[in-house]
C-alpha cells in the first residue's frame, strides 16, 4: 500500500527555535513528516506543543531554523500557489470591507485569470460549500459556521493541491462543527487534495483523517503516527461507533496525557515536590 | 423615537434660542445685539449673493485646494511611516511635537514669506488639515490586524495589492476620523488667515466690520460661517459613511447583538 502513496509535501529535520533578547526557545525538534497526495492527515498534540508553529512553517509563512520543506520535489521558501491555509480565526480572516464574493475572489487578483472565469469560479466554490446567494452579503452578516465556509471557499478558489487548516472548527458550535467537518471532508475526497488539519480535538481528528500524527512538546517532536484506514467514505453515527475509531481514540487520548503528564512533572521537580 | 422627532427634539434649544434672542433685541436699540431683522436683512445684502463671488467663493477654493494637499500629502506619507519602521522611529518625535503645537502660529511667519494671496492660505490649510490625516493614518495603519497580513502572504497578494486591499481599507476608519477633524482645523484655519492678513474673505469682512462697529454685519458673517461649518460637516459626513459603510454598518451590528 505504501508504494502507491506519492509524496506531495515531505518535511526533513524540521527545526524552528524562537529567539528574544535573552532567551530562547526551541519550538520543532528534528520533524520528519510527509504529506502524501489527497490524504487526510491530522496533526494532534497537547495545546502548546507548537501545532500552529509546525502549520506556518508547513504551509511557508516562517521558515525554519534548520532542515527543509520539499514541496513537489522543489525546496519550499515561501506560500506556494498550489497551497492553500484556513486560519483559525475567521473573523480575522475575512476582510469586512469587502463582500463574501470578493473575499473569495482575493487570491486570485494578481493571477491574470480572466474577470468572467473569477466569477464562475467563485459561483463553483461557493456553491461547493454550501453559500449560493451569499455573493453580494459582507462577512459580518452571516453566522460564524458561514464565515468559516467563506474561508475554506476562498481556500479552495485556486485549486489547491494541499490545504492546511489551523483548528478551523475550533470557534463555531457543536452542531455547526459537526457539518464543517463532513463538507471538510467531502471537499477532499471531490477534489482529490491533501488535507493537513491541525486540531486538539482527537474524535475530531481520527474521524476525519487517513493518518494522524501525534506530537510530543517542548520541543515538538513526532511521537507516533497513526494508520487510521476507516474507509473512504465517514458517518457521524457510525464511524465513531466502529471498534478501531474506540480503539484508536483511547491509543492518542493515553498518549496525549503521557505526554502531558510526562511535562507537568520535570524530573528534577518531582523530588522535591513529593 | 422617529427621525422627525429626533430632528424636532434636537431643533427645539435652537429654536428657542432665537427666540429670546429676536424678544431680546425687538427694540433694534442696542448697537452691540442689533435686531434679528437688521441681522437678516444685512445677510441677504450681503451673502445672497453679492459677495459670494468675491468674498465667499475664493474663501472655499482655498478651503478645497489645501484640504486636497492635506489627504493627497498626509495619507500617503501616513502609510509610509505605518508601514517602515525604522522611518517612523526616526520622525515619530518630531511629529509628536509637531501634533502640539497650533497651526495658528505659523500664519504670521506664512504670511510673512508669502505675502497675503492665496498660497499662504493654501499652505496653512494644508498644514493644519494635514497633521491629524498624517497621524489617524500612522496609527491606523500600524493597527492592521496580523491575521490579515497572514492571509495576504498566504494568497500571494502583491505588495501593492496588500497597501490596496487590505491596509488602506482597515485603516480606512481611522483616517476618516483625521479627515474630519483636519476639516474642522482647516476651516478655522481659513477663517483665522482671513482675519489676520487678507483684503478679501469673510474672515476679513468681519474684522473689518468689527473695527467700525458695524455689528450687523458682523452678526451676518457669524450666521453664515456657522451655516457653512455645518453643511461642511453634513457633506463631510456623506462621503464617509459612502467610503466606510461597512464599517458603520458592522458596527451597527455587533451593536445591536
Amino acid at each position: 500500500m505504501n508504494d502507491l502513496r506519492q509524496p506531495r509535501l515531505v518535511m526533513e529535520a524540521g527545526s524552528k527555535t524562537y529567539y528574544s533578547r535573552n532567551a530562547s526557545k526551541e519550538v520543532l525538534a528534528g520533524i520528519d513528516l510527509t504529506v502524501h497526495a489527497s490524504e487526510f492527515l491530522s496533526i494532534v498534540g497537547p495545546s502548546g506543543a507548537g501545532k500552529t508553529t509546525l502549520l506556518r512553517c508547513l504551509s511557508g509563512l516562517m521558515p525554519l531554523s534548520s532542515g527543509r520543506i520539499i514541496l513537489d520535489g522543489e525546496v519550499l521558501t515561501e506560500p506556494s500557489p498550489v497551497v492553500s491555509v484556513v486560519f483559525q480565526e475567521y473573523s480575522r480572516s475575512l476582510m469586512p470591507w469587502m463582500t463574501v464574493a470578493d473575499n473569495v475572489a482575493l487570491p486570485l487578483r494578481g493571477r491574470k485569470v480572466p474577470r468572467a472565469s473569477v466569477k464562475a469560479r467563485v459561483g463553483e466554490v461557493l456553491e461547493s460549500v454550501g453559500l449560493s446567494g451569499t455573493e453580494r452579503q459582507h462577512p459580518w452578516q452571516l453566522s460564524g459556521g458561514m464565515q468559516q465556509r467563506v474561508a475554506i471557499a476562498r481556500a479552495l478558489v485556486t485549486q489547491p493541491e494541499v490545504l492546511f487548516m489551523d483548528e478551523p472548527f475550533a470557534s463555531v458550535d457543536a452542531q455547526t462543527r459537526l457539518d464543517l467537518e463532513d463538507l471538510t471532508r467531502r471537499l477532499q475526497q471531490e477534489r482529490q487534495m491533501s488535507v493537513v488539519l491541525i486540531t486538539h480535538d482527537i474524535d475530531e481528528a481520527i474521524y476525519l483523517s487517513d493518518r494522524v500524527v501525534v506530537l510530543s512538546k517542548e520541543p515538538a517532536t513526532v511521537r507516533e503516527i497513526i494508520e487510521n484506514d476507516l474507509g473512504a467514505v465517514r458517518d457521524q453515527i457510525s464511524t465513531r461507533e466502529l471498534p478501531a475509531f474506540m480503539e484508536r481514540r483511547s491509543h492518542v487520548l493515553g498518549l496525549i496525557r503521557e505526554i502531558q503528564h510526562a511535562k507537568a512533572v520535570p524530573a528534577e521537580l518531582s523530588t522535591s515536590s513529593s | 423615537m422617529s427621525r422627525l422627532g429626533r430632528v424636532l427634539l434636537g431643533s427645539l434649544i435652537p429654536i428657542v434660542v432665537l427666540v429670546i434672542y429676536a424678544f431680546a433685541t425687538r427694540s433694534g436699540l442696542d448697537p452691540y445685539y442689533p435686531s434679528m431683522a437688521s441681522i437678516s436683512s444685512r445677510f441677504s445684502e450681503l451673502w445672497l449673493f453679492e459677495r459670494v463671488g468675491s468674498d465667499v467663493w475664493p474663501s472655499m477654493r482655498n478651503l478645497a485646494f489645501g484640504y486636497l494637499v492635506a489627504i493627497a500629502v498626509g495619507v500617503p506619507v501616513g502609510l509610509l511611516l505605518g508601514m517602515v519602521v525604522w522611518l517612523h522611529d526616526l520622525l515619530a518625535p518630531l511629529i509628536d511635537f509637531a501634533r502640539s503645537v497650533p497651526a495658528i502660529i505659523f500664519i504670521p511667519p506664512l504670511i510673512l514669506v508669502l505675502g497675503i494671496g492665496d498660497v499662504s492660505k493654501v499652505l496653512i490649510i494644508a498644514l493644519g488639515a494635514g497633521f491629524p490625516l498624517l497621524i489617524t493614518t500612522i496609527d491606523g495603519v500600524r493597527k492592521t490586524d496580523r491575521a490579515l497580513l497572514d492571509v495576504a502572504r498566504a494568497i500571494r497578494l502583491s505588495r501593492r495589492r496588500t497597501i490596496w486591499n487590505i491596509v488602506l481599507p482597515g485603516a480606512a476608519p481611522s483616517i476618516m476620523g483625521g479627515a474630519q477633524t483636519g476639516l474642522q482645523v482647516g476651516f478655522f484655519l481659513l477663517i483665522a488667515s482671513e482675519m489676520v492678513g487678507a483684503s478679501s474673505g469673510i474672515g476679513y469682512l468681519m474684522m473689518r466690520a468689527q473695527a467700525s462697529f458695524d455689528s450687523p454685519t458682523l452678526w451676518a458673517g457669524i450666521v453664515l460661517l456657522s451655516l457653512m461649518g455645518f453643511v461642511l460637516n453634513l457633506l463631510f459626513l456623506a462621503v464617509r459613511n459612502r467610503i466606510i459603510h461597512w464599517h458603520l454598518a458592522m458596527r451597527a451590528v455587533s451593536g445591536s447583538r
